[in-house]
């Protein structure tokens, strides 16, 4: 017996990679979804129990790690370049830590645009990772405007 | 029923003890307490290292008020689930975290309805004395702020 074909057509919608660390950084990304409901998104973050925030979604998991562990931040590093390249995403949006970093290095080099949303918790200075992607992001966005202001970055509200 | 939590990254052994020591004097009240990975047993409430987050989110859901260190998954769950809730700021210098953001968090967000905070180990026992006049924020939507969506929206569709 054979099936009527589907008519094949490409998903036109942008790709996003939505990735984030644990806990704070991924409960804010999560606040985020929204923003991507005209998006495929690839939802990445350090804890499988995650999974059950977002269910029927594309969803990875890495390494956890952090800037001290550098052995495990090199594992975190390979798998996110294995996700960039294979899904080669449009966009790239981090709410932090460190996997953030990495997918907005490696999603630029495979010409995605990129967005770090640094942690509301960095109530006083923008944090060290949101520091360090500045040259790299095609934006970064601080979530205090009077941080905003002191560092020249931008704000455009907040998680809250 | 008061739920003590540090999240799953690290110990916060200074604020667990505290919450320990001021449980030993009120036998009569109900509490359970996430530790994370630590050496400490306390001896006047149960407790566990970890919690899924599925579990996490019913007891917030099921607690009357929320002990917690300063990080952001605490606060936005408990604001989300429209729980007050008592946070102590994690100190770099004692090792407890990377650098003292949850310092800012607590100056900042602790001027909000429903969010009170304990600068150290000493105000505990005082701030847990006073938990019941302690009154439930009005709850927060589970997303970010309308603005902080169009902005990233645009930006997903390509609109820079």
């Amino acid at each position: 017996m054979t099936k009527p074909e589907m008519p094949k057509t490409p998903d036109s919608r942008p790709k996003v990679l939505a990735i984030a660390s644990g806990g704070g950084h991924w409960v804010q990304l999560m606040r985020l979804r929204p923003a991507f409901a005209d998006a495929a998104v690839t939802f990445v973050t350090v804890r499988p129990s995650y999974q059950s925030d977002v269910p029927g979604e594309d969803f990875r998991v890495i390494p956890d790690a952090t800037r001290w562990n550098k052995f495990k931040l090199l594992l975190m590093a390979a798998k996110i370049f294995w996700i960039v390249a294979t899904v080669r995403p449009d966009v790239v949006v981090s709410t932090g830590a460190a996997p953030g970093y990495f997918a907005i290095r490696f999603g630029k080099w495979f010409r995605a645009r990129t967005c770090w949303i640094d942690s509301i918790a960095n109530a006083e200075i923008l944090s060290l990772s949101g520091q360090q992607i500045r040259p790299h992001a095609s934006i970064v966005l601080t979530q205090w405007p009077h941080v905003a202001e002191a560092s020249g970055v931008e704000f455009a509200g907040s998680v809250l | 029923m008061i739920l003590v939590t540090v999240g799953y990254q690290m110990a916060f052994d200074r604020l667990v003890d505290a919450v320990d020591q001021w449980a030993a004097e009120h036998p009569d009240a109900e509490m359970f307490a996430q530790i994370g990975p630590s050496e400490l047993r306390p001896k006047n409430m149960p407790f566990t290292a970890f919690m899924e987050p599925v579990e996490f989110t019913r007891r917030v859901e099921a607690c009357s008020v929320l002990v917690a260190h300063a990080g952001m998954g605490s606060i936005l769950t408990a604001l989300q689930f429209g729980k007050p809730i008592l946070v102590m700021p994690r100190h770099a210098a004692r090792g407890e975290t990377r650098n003292d953001h949850q310092i800012a968090t607590s100056r900042r967000l602790g001027e909000r309805p429903g969010i009170e905070v304990a600068m150290d180990e000493t105000e505990i026992a005082d701030k847990l004395d006073r938990l019941a006049s302690l009154e439930a924020p009005p709850k927060i939507s589970n997303v970010a702020s309308p603005e902080l969506i169009a902005r990233l929206r645009g930006f997903v569709a390509g609109q820079g």
